[in-house]
């Protein structure tokens, strides 16, 4: 059974290849049929390998399975191999899953649009790339993967072309992860060169032996992985694309900018963790960028106005409890948050979806009210998820996953008690932004009138998800809470778990408790400035200092106005000064010399005897100087 | 032998300053002369014959010239009506 | 002896010089008359009677006679006059002054510092120059007798007037310029144009 694994990927690289060659042939019913199928398929397969996996484990809780050797290349011999362990396992089963609802639901989402087909191609290239990035035994294939979900995010940030903003938005996202990326192949290389190696078990192995803790060819390693990692998970400094991502359809949304492209980067440094164990000083700077992206992330996302953009925000600022998650060594509680990140996240974008279609494309939350009465199903899902993803105390699964995660970045011995004070804080903005949000979408008054609503293709996927944010988070609580550790005992045989401080002052019930009090603040916070007096809003955001704050939130802390007049401008005017092809003109200048000499000696022939005359008494003058003189 | 070079030098002046054509060929008229009293001096140095005789093949040159120079003259001016050389100025360019 | 060399060469000089400077072609060339007869008198001076006596006969003669002939021939008048006076403006005697100045000077420079020898010529009589001519020289004097034979028809060919040498068409000046303005315009060009131009796409001829 587990020798089916293959076919997880191949079945959606195969069901893409055919929607790309008859897509415009097939009619809209098989084109969703061969999209939502395939991947439905994959689901199938991984569930069924999972299933044997946790019944019979394998020996050393691995499987491979290598499919041929990819080049042979003096001494390096990188396979197309797929490499099954807990991770892998729990990774591929949430992309799978989640992304089988998602395009389900995007069946009936995107039954209007003429790219009918063409989007489901997209789709399912990049469910095979991811797949493929995480069952990939080599960095190698591994980056191959991370290359096929980078292209698949241009094309579906840009799928609606003929509007030159999306294909500006879809370049951006491309160029930014893009600069990820090139520090992420240097990486590799720089593993190759040392090592020799990038079949990740060995490489592991090899960098344990070879390298002492505080190596700096670890560091440097580390460093560069690290950079690529923050291009394709949106942090700081590379998160000003994701925002903008949002100009693609809200499936692509939901699967890619959500659930699972985006936390490519957390799956490498937890499949790399050795290397980051051997420059603790990377593993620091991974939870210190975690940290500061939360924060900041978390304050732009107060001041959005765009429904996707709040969510978008709400996405960088969950990675980067993720990242602080891997920064202070709590690699399980990493994917743990993942887990229940992708369950509440795409329920999120599916709701805005459904709510954007039934205010006629209107993205704007201030123009919105009144819905809960009108559209009862997306409410409660979308209450739901918000709820989950804000932290409501014992019954959602964010609660579980994001309390992890913050009392193991006190208790860790890398972490601090300024990490978990920030992280709490996070919390609250967490609930301030996310109520906000919902009061606002949801009650006062309704301003536009409900117009398209969901059929059952949208709602169930928006049903399933909502359960799963609810009972997802209880494989893994804390110890006076049920003491379920299934979740981490699982991973423990890919991942080791986090090293304990022995003295705390606080109790991990101290911690939850201290989380709680932060939701309640923000949801009251919530509450009094969106429900009840909306004036103290809007009166925040009226005094100078308080309307440049709310600016410079607004605009992802200025980031973006640097990046232009930094990076961007510099490289247009190059562009623009060699337009006139400088280089060139070395050579046109050769031709333009000898026609001025051209024009020269003709000016000499005048055609007239006493001209010819004087050229010759100057000539004899010369030679009559030179035979005297020299 | 400096009368031979200033009078050469006073031809050549001619030469180049004086746009009518009888002029330029007086003018050339002069510089050989130069040149044969120049030849003859010479001569006259080393007390050889050899001068004098370069001076008459150099009359016999000017003689010759002279006459088909003028027969050109006589042509130029059915042609352009005028005598100015810088009439017959046609391969410029 | 010296004296009345220096006194001739003046003679010389300053007739050659009035000779360049002479508005009117037949006083310019009874100076140059002048000028020959003073290069005889210096060359007898010199100790070579045979040819100064050349020298008057040929040069002074002939060729003289020969240009006053052309000249009355072409008979130009006052218009001539006036024409060459708004040719001769002082400053074109520059330009040329100089660079006759410069060959000058380079000249004297070399005969200075040439030979340290002095000047003393020794007369050569006549019966030597023709010994030389008829022995070691003899080629020369046939070859000199056959290019003065092709100067006599070439004179002669070039200088007739008869009609079935095809006419070179437009003669007057005037009417050239006239005619190569009609061709310029058909063709599109205007004068003075380059024809040929290096490194742009125009086509040649296009302005």
């Amino acid at each position: 059974m587990l020798k089916l694994l293959w076919l997880m990927p191949a079945i959606p690289f195969s069901s893409s290849l055919l929607l790309v060659l008859f897509g415009p042939r097939l009619a809209k019913k098989t084109a969703a049929l061969l999209g939502v199928g395939s991947i439905a398929f994959a689901a199938a397969v991984s569930i069924t390998v999972s299933a044997t996996f946790l019944s019979a484990r394998p020996p050393g809780d691995v499987f491979t399975q290598t499919l041929w050797t990819w080049m042979d290349v003096a001494g390096f011999q990188p396979h197309i191999g797929l490499y099954l362990d807990a991770i892998s396992l729990v990774m591929t089963l949430v992309v799978t899953c989640v992304g089988a609802l998602i395009h389900w639901y995007s069946a009936e989402f995107m039954i209007e649009d003429e790219g009918y087909s063409r989007f489901f191609a997209y789709m399912n290239l990049f469910v095979a790339s991811m797949l493929t990035l995480l069952l990939a035994d080599n960095l190698l294939l591994l980056y191959l993967g991370w290359e096929g979900v980078g292209l698949c995010s241009y094309l579906l940030i840009g799928f609606w072309y003929k509007d030159p903003a999306n294909g500006a938005a879809g370049r951006k996202a491309f160029i930014v992860t893009r600069t990820g990326d090139t520090a992420m192949i240097l990486g590799l290389a720089l593993l190759v060169k040392q090592l020799g190696t990038l079949d990740m078990q060995e490489l592991m192995g090899r960098a344990s032996d070879q390298w002492q803790a505080g190596s700096p060819y670890a560091l440097a390693a580390a460093l560069l992985l690290l950079g690529g990692a923050v291009g394709k998970s949106a942090q700081l400094p590379l998160q000003t694309w994701l925002p903008d991502a949002m100009a693609g359809p809200t499936p692509t949304s939901a699967l890619i900018h959500a659930a699972t492209m985006v936390t490519a980067g957390v799956y490498l440094i937890a499949r790399t963790h050795v290397l980051f164990s051997l420059a603790p000083l990377a593993q620091h700077l991974v939870a210190v960028v975690g940290i500061a992206t939360l924060i900041l992330a978390g304050c732009s996302a107060l001041t959005q106005w765009d429904l996707k953009r709040v969510l978008a925000y709400s996405t960088i600022s969950q990675i980067g409890y993720m990242f602080l998650a891997l920064g202070v060594g709590a690699w399980s509680a990493a994917i743990f948050h993942f887990m229940t990140h992708a369950f509440f996240k795409a329920l999120l974008f599916l709701g805005a979806g459904v709510i954007i279609d039934a205010m006629h494309e209107e993205h704007n939350i201030f123009k919105m009210g009144g819905l809960w009465k009108d559209l009862p199903i997306a409410f409660w899902t979308f209450l739901i998820g918000g709820c989950s993803l804000a932290g409501l105390p014992l019954v959602t699964a964010g609660f579980y996953s994001k309390g992890l995660i913050i009392w193991e970045a006190r208790t860790s011995q890398s972490g601090s008690t300024a990490l978990w004070l920030l992280a709490i804080a996070g919390v609250l903005l967490t609930a301030l932004y996310t109520f906000r949000m919902i009061f606002v979408v949801f009650f006062g008054e309704a301003k536009i009138q409900v117009g398209k609503r969901p059929g059952y293709r949208m709602t169930i996927p928006l049903l399933a998800l909502s359960a799963l944010s609810i009972v997802g988070g209880f494989v893994q609580t804390p110890a006076a809470l049920g003491n379920i550790h299934l979740f981490a005992g699982f991973l423990q045989s890919a991942l080791p778990s986090v090293t304990e401080r022995t003295v705390v002052s606080i109790t991990e019930m101290g911690s939850e408790g201290l989380v709680t009090l932060a939701f309640l603040t923000g949801l009251g916070f919530a509450y009094l400035l969106y429900l009840r007096k909306p004036r103290y809003a809007a009166a925040l955001s009226k005094p100078p200092f308080g309307k440049a704050l709310h600016q410079f939130w607004f605009t992802d802390w200025g980031l973006d106005w640097l990046y232009e007049r930094l990076f961007v401008r510099p490289v247009l005017w190059f562009a623009r000064f060699d337009s006139s092809d400088f280089i060139d003109s070395l050579y046109t200048g050769v031709a333009r010399l000898s026609e001025l000499a051209y024009r020269a000696l003709r000016s000499s022939e005048t055609g007239k005897v006493r001209w010819y005359a004087a050229g010759i008494v100057f000539g004899a003058v010369l030679l009559v100087s030179m035979v005297s003189f020299l | 032998m400096l009368l031979a070079t200033i009078l050469f030098a006073l031809g050549l002046i001619g030469l180049l300053v004086r746009r009518n054509l009888i002029f330029i060929l007086m003018s050339i008229e002069v510089m050989l002369n130069a040149a044969g009293l120049a030849f003859v001096a010479a001569g006259a140095q080393w007390g050889q014959p050899d001068g004098q005789v370069m001076f008459i093949f150099i009359l016999a040159t000017a003689a010759a010239e002279v006459a088909v120079g003028l027969a050109l003259v006589l042509r130029l001016h059915r042609q352009y009506k005028s005598l100015d050389v810088d009439a017959a100025s046609e391969m410029r360019g | 002896m010296s004296g009345l060399f220096y006194l001739v060469a003046a003679v010389a000089i300053v007739s050659t010089v009035l000779m360049l400077t002479r508005l009117d072609a037949v006083h310019a060339l009874l100076y140059l008359i002048l000028s020959l007869l003073s290069v005889a008198v210096i060359l007898y001076i010199i100790g070579a009677p045979f040819a100064a006596a050349l020298e008057l006969i040929i040069y002074a003669g002939a060729i003289m006679v020969l240009f006053i002939f052309v000249v009355m021939l072409l008979n130009q008048g006052d218009r001539a006059t006036a024409l060459e006076r708004s040719w001769l403006k002082p400053g074109m005697w520059v330009g040329p002054g100089a660079l006759a100045a410069i060959l000058l000077a380079e000249f004297a420079y070399a005969l200075w510092h040439g030979s340290a020898r002095q000047f003393a010529p020794r007369a050569t009589d006549p019966k030597q120059v023709g010994l030389a001519l008829f022995g070691p020289y003899l080629i020369g004097v046939e070859v000199a007798s056959m290019l003065l034979t092709a100067a006599l028809v070439g004179a002669y060919h070039l200088g007739s007037r008869t009609s079935t040498r095809p006419e070179l068409p437009k003669p007057d000046h005037a009417l050239r310029s006239e005619a190569r303005n009609d061709y310029f315009a058909q063709s599109g060009i205007a004068p003075g144009d380059d024809l040929v131009r290096v490194g742009t796409n125009r086509p040649a001829g296009a302005p």
